[in-house]
């Protein structure tokens, strides 16, 4: 579905992502993981077009889209939700989702606002409430319904549990575990390293811009060497409640 | 007489109303407070008169001057604007850039008009008038109120009720957001500026027919005027735009016909700062939280 073949960045001047290559099979959740600064964020800019790559190559379905301006990319049907929600605070719940129905163009949309709602049933209650109203949680699974609205090919996740508390948290988990059930392809991007091993399928692990691990979920999680060598170990466990402290 | 004044005083709010619509526009989308604004207006003034000039009836003018005051608007980001956002320096270069502009186009003006302060023709606008609930009214001053009204109804109906609407609050409210969705910010960009420039270009030509003039500093003393509403009635607001030109308007036209000559300019900007000490955010807007914004 999604294939990146030998992708680099440059940031500022410093090389972010160094030759990376991954792909995304249909109706697979990978999981990308890392320590903070690993490189994570601009691979998924990178693939978003929002930042542009300085080789290598992203296609969708065939599709080469690495030289593609980021709303081409979004309406060709990689649509990302950002870190830290994004939401437009000063429009309402409704005015949010509609705006994610443009990244659609002439595709066939697969989701509809209904199946929005029904994963999300707290979206309809507040729909003409402004979404800067709305709490962390609910500006996620806000921000997670307006990218569902372009129907997405493959849906990109950048730390969708960042500062949310651990109940939340698992809500969010479960929504995108529901949404994979059902054939959504996705690629998860996360700090919290246990939790993104437990929904996801497969899963690379990017350290200093590089792909230095790769394999089953599973298996990594179960393997304590993986888990203390390149993840911080039992920190790992903390990482989402030590996120939002840092954000309090 | 006092209904009478404040009629006046509507009339030439209105066309304040139309030149702050445009201003807020721009700042409302990219956090520019453009200050070539008022010459682009006075750009929009001589391609109306011009199209006169040649022959053209009213309503081309009025056309010829939207068309080109929102294609010089466009130009004006591409060469002005453009180069500062992609490398990040919007806040203050932008308005140092927009002040550079202003004088680029007046110099220019100054020099073609050979400074001389330019008359549509006598005949350019019918001249009649008629009485309305006792005041009277000149076909002039309902056709300045027909084109301000109209085109705040179209602005309010493209901003709040189109896709491309929506897609222009996104991109004024989060950039970043707004790309990842699929909107296409440079095509946003391009679009309100044109707006804006077709605002100040029909700004330009009822200045230049309601008081009979077209120079090349006709823009500088509505650029101030036009400051006073933007805070008057909040920056980035709209409604507040329209609301506070009004405003001013009326209040300016009853100081002129109560108050001693001179007294009026005084009063108006004492006004402002009164309303600047009770209400640091403007009548609608949030003036103080906008300003932060863009420190960001």
């Amino acid at each position: 579905m999604l294939v990146i073949d030998k992708l680099s960045i440059f940031y500022g001047g410093i090389q972010a992502v160094r030759d990376v290559s991954l792909e995304v099979a249909e109706g697979e959740m990978v999981a990308l993981i890392g320590p903070n600064g690993a490189g994570k964020s601009s691979l998924l800019n990178g693939i978003s077009g929002v930042v542009r790559s300085s080789s290598g190559t992203v296609t969708l379905q065939g599709q080469p889209l690495h030289a593609s301006a980021a709303h081409k990319v979004a309406r060709a049907g990689l649509i990302q939700v950002p870190e830290g929600r994004l939401v437009l605070g000063e429009q309402t719940v409704m005015e949010n989702l509609l705006l994610g129905e443009l990244a659609l163009g002439r595709r066939q949309p697969t989701q509809s606002l209904q199946q929005i709602f029904d994963l999300f049933p707290i979206l309809h209650e507040r729909q003409k409430q402004y979404a800067g109203s709305l709490s962390g949680g609910q500006q996620q699974m806000l921000a997670i319904g307006r990218a569902l609205m372009g129907s997405p090919k493959v849906l990109l996740l950048d730390e969708p549990s960042l500062g949310l508390a651990p109940i939340v948290i698992e809500q969010v988990f479960g929504a995108l575990q529901k949404l994979n059930q059902a054939g959504m392809t996705i690629l998860l991007v996360e700090q919290n390293a246990k939790r993104a091993l437990e929904v996801s399928n497969r899963a690379y692990v990017i350290e200093g811009g590089r792909i230095v691990h790769q394999g089953l979920s599973a298996a990594m999680r179960d393997d304590p060497v993986m888990m203390e060598h390149y993840l911080g170990g039992p920190l790992a466990d903390n990482s989402g409640t030590r996120r939002e402290d840092l954000h309090a | 007489m006092l209904a009478q004044q404040i009629l006046n005083g509507i009339v030439v709010g209105a066309v304040y109303s139309l030149f702050a619509l445009g201003f807020n526009l721009i700042f409302g989308v990219h956090r520019i407070l453009n200050l070539a604004h008022g010459g682009v207006v006075m750009v929009g003034a001589f391609a109306g008169l011009y199209a006169v000039l040649a022959g053209l009836p009213i309503w081309v003018a009025f056309l010829a001057a939207a068309l080109a005051a929102g294609l010089l608007s466009v130009l004006i980001d591409f060469v002005a604007f453009r180069p500062l956002r992609q490398r990040g320096e919007m806040e203050f270069a932008a308005l140092v850039s927009s002040i550079g502009v202003d004088m680029v186009l007046t110099t220019l003006a100054q020099r073609w008009s050979g400074t001389q302060v330019m008359r549509f023709p006598f005949d350019a606008f019918p001249i009649s008038s008629f009485t309305l609930f006792g005041l009277r009214m000149t076909t002039m001053q309902l056709t300045i109120l027909g084109v301000v009204l109209a085109v705040s109804v179209l602005l309010v109906i493209y901003l709040y009720g189109t896709s491309f609407g929506r897609q222009v609050r996104a991109a004024a409210e989060n950039d970043r957001a707004a790309r990842l969705l699929g909107v296409n910010v440079t095509a946003v960009y391009v679009q309100t500026f044109f707006i804006s420039g077709l605002l100040a270009g029909l700004t330009g030509v009822l200045l230049g027919l309601a008081f009979n003039n077209v120079y090349f500093l006709m823009g500088e003393p509505l650029l101030l005027k036009g400051f006073v509403v933007l805070i008057l009635g909040g920056l980035g607001s709209l409604k507040g735009a329209l609301v506070a030109g009004f405003l001013l308007g009326i209040i300016q036209a009853i100081c002129t016909a109560y108050l001693p000559n001179g007294l009026s300019d005084p009063v108006v900007y004492g006004l402002l700062f009164v309303i600047i000490l009770l209400r640091p955010s403007g009548l609608f807007g949030d003036t103080v939280r906008n300003v932060r914004a863009v420190r960001q």
